[in-house]
């Protein structure tokens, strides 16, 4: 059954992803196929607030520092606890989402560029604060980070190869990207688009923008919070430098290159700006070149993006 | 209905409304003239909350609306057309009449369908035109859209601000017999505009503000022949 938003080839789509693993040529691979899909997760929660609600975020990997290091912070042997991972997952989804919220308060009023430059201010403040709060106390562990976070176990079984890791990514991407659609065309769908396109016009309407934008923050933030869990739980350590200013970058790129509100496309960007820089690690020295001249043609060639939002074309006017 | 009291507002340290005064009257549909600049579009959004008044009050139906957020007195039965339209351009006609009954999702089945049905009774062209998104909509079509838009929300009082700017003077007229329409219909109306023969041709009554302050209120026809009114806004000498 096609989902409203997704066409029918989108089930193909995940059919073909569900048997990829066979087709890979190596387990490196397999990996770089998990990591699409765990920054798809994260393009698509970063989507909601700029593709959805028109919300231009520059700060978007604060909230997956935020995830990262609180999955760390309740599994792993930093504070020795070793909560189960389906009960941390959870908490931290809940707790990152809450994190969505504080951010974004202080930033209701803004719009366009004060609203970009105020959130990149909040994602380089996480990240000074993760590398600044191994003292007094010893919380982020500093520049150094933190080492020795719990594999997930799910009902006794221990994920341990790329291709563990890539299913469970898969599979929550699969549920992220189910929630999206079904936002998009719900109440709060609505209203995000309506504050997209006029938020004066959205409050006459009788549009709660503040609680709107709330959620939209809350919304993207507890994706970040999945993204971040896994992340941890992957590479079994979080440093403050997984968390720089250029991924935040990166990836808005993945949701201005997939076309920016589509769904599928989004995906499409995480795909092509995870797997580029390898396809490019031939060129060794040349590769974040080769990377950014490909991005340039892109958008040359395909302003609107990948698979573009079909709507904007026609509204230039 | 509406009633503003002794209403000054500023933005920051720059005041636009000083003693502002003026009352809408059930049924009525009233006309706010005055020039450019003269605090016409700011007395609508002090009326919607989209900014405070820094003194008098604000009233609708005998309550005090002046400092509720906007999206409160809107769903208390006060709609806006805005200046320029500010319709959503990539949302398709449909949509935008539908998020004009945003806040009537508890409304009786078949109640929404009803004022789709009264739109298009009213704009055949936005019927014909109701899968096209609203920025492909020629200017006519998207004033319509924008009047479209706040009758779905069923509003007692709708706010007009310069519904005839740079439509074509035959448009200029149909949407003013359409403004009429729906007073008919028992939509009250506040509606501004520097076109001032014809808001005062369908007016009950008008008022003239001039850099912030009402100089002139009276019935429409007395305003029509009053020389100020005729020299300043008829553009006779
Ligand atoms: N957001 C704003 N910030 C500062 N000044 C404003 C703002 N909006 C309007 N003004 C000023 O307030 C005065 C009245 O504006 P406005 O109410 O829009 O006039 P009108 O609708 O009659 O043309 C103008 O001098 C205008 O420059
Ligand atoms: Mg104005």
């Amino acid at each position: 059954m096609a989902q409203p938003g997704f066409p029918r080839w989108a089930a193909v789509l995940g059919l073909v992803a569900l048997v990829a693993p066979l087709a890979a040529p190596n387990d490196y691979w397999i990996g770089v196929m998990a990591r699409i899909c765990l920054y798809a997760t994260l393009a698509l929660g970063l989507n909601i607030v700029v593709g959805f609600a028109g919300l231009l975020d520059l700060g978007y990997v604060a909230f997956f520092g935020i995830g990262s290091y609180l999955y760390t912070f309740l599994a792993s042997a930093h504070f020795g606890l070793h909560l189960p991972f389906l009960v941390t997952l959870p908490i931290v989804i809940l707790l990152t989402a809450g994190s969505g919220i504080l951010i974004g308060a202080p930033t209701l009023r803004l719009a366009g560029d004060y609203l970009a430059i105020v959130t990149l201010g909040f994602g380089e403040i996480t990240y000074l604060l993760l590398i600044n709060l191994d003292r007094p106390v010893n919380i982020t562990g500093g520049p150094s980070g933190i080492v020795g976070i719990d594999p997930p176990a799910v009902a006794g079984f221990a994920l341990s190869t790329n291709t563990h890791y890539y299913y469970l990514f898969l599979a929550a991407l699969g549920l992220t990207l189910l929630a999206s659609a079904r936002l998009r065309h719900s109440r709060i769908g609505w209203a995000w688009q309506a504050i997209r396109e006029d938020e004066l016009a959205a409050r006459a309407m009788g549009i709660n923008t503040t609680v709107a934008k709330l959620q939209a923050f809350a919304i993207g933030a507890s994706f970040a919070g999945i993204g971040g869990s896994f992340l941890a739980s992957w590479q079994r350590s979080v440093f403050p430098e997984n968390f720089l200013f250029t991924e935040s970058i990166n990836i808005l790129a993945m949701v201005i290159v997939g076309g920016m509100g589509n769904l599928l496309g989004v995906v499409a960007g995480a795909a092509l700006l995870v797997s580029l820089p390898e396809v490019f690690r031939d060129l060794q020295r040349y590769r974040l070149l080769a990377f950014g001249l490909m991005l340039m043609v892109l958008m040359v060639f395909r302003p609107q993006g990948l698979l573009s939002f079909e709507r904007k074309e026609s509204s230039d006017d | 209905m509406l009633k503003l009291t002794d209403v000054d507002t500023h933005y920051g340290p720059l005041p636009v409304l000083k003693s502002v005064s003026l009352e809408v009257r059930v049924g009525e549909i009233v006309c706010l003239l005055g020039g450019n600049a003269s605090g016409k579009s700011t007395t609508m959004k002090t009326i919607l909350g989209v900014v405070r008044p820094t003194a008098g009050r604000v009233e609708f139906e005998g309550d005090r609306i002046d400092g509720l957020a906007t999206e409160v007195i809107a769903r208390r039965g006060i709609s806006l057309v805005p200046e320029a339209r500010r319709i959503f351009a990539r949302m398709t006609v449909w949509e935008n009449l539908s998020m004009g009954a945003f806040t009537r999702q508890k409304a009786p089945a078949g109640e929404v369908a009803q004022d789709f049905e009264r739109v298009w009774t009213l704009f055949p062209r936005l019927k014909e035109r109701q899968h096209q998104l609203g920025g492909t909509l020629s200017g006519g079509e998207q004033q319509m859209l924008a009047i479209g838009r706040a009758l779905m929300a069923r509003p007692r009082l709708l706010l007009m601000d310069e519904p005839s700017m740079g439509l074509a003077p035959v448009l200029v007229d149909q949407v003013f017999d359409i403004i009429r329409a729906i007073n008919g219909q028992g939509t009250t109306i506040l509606v501004v505009e520097q076109n001032a023969p014809v808001a005062l041709s369908i007016a009950t009554r008008g008022y003239v503000l001039q850099n912030g302050r009402i100089v002139i209120h009276d019935t429409a026809r007395i305003l029509l022949a009053t020389d100020y009114v005729r020299r300043a806004y008829l553009g006779e000498d």
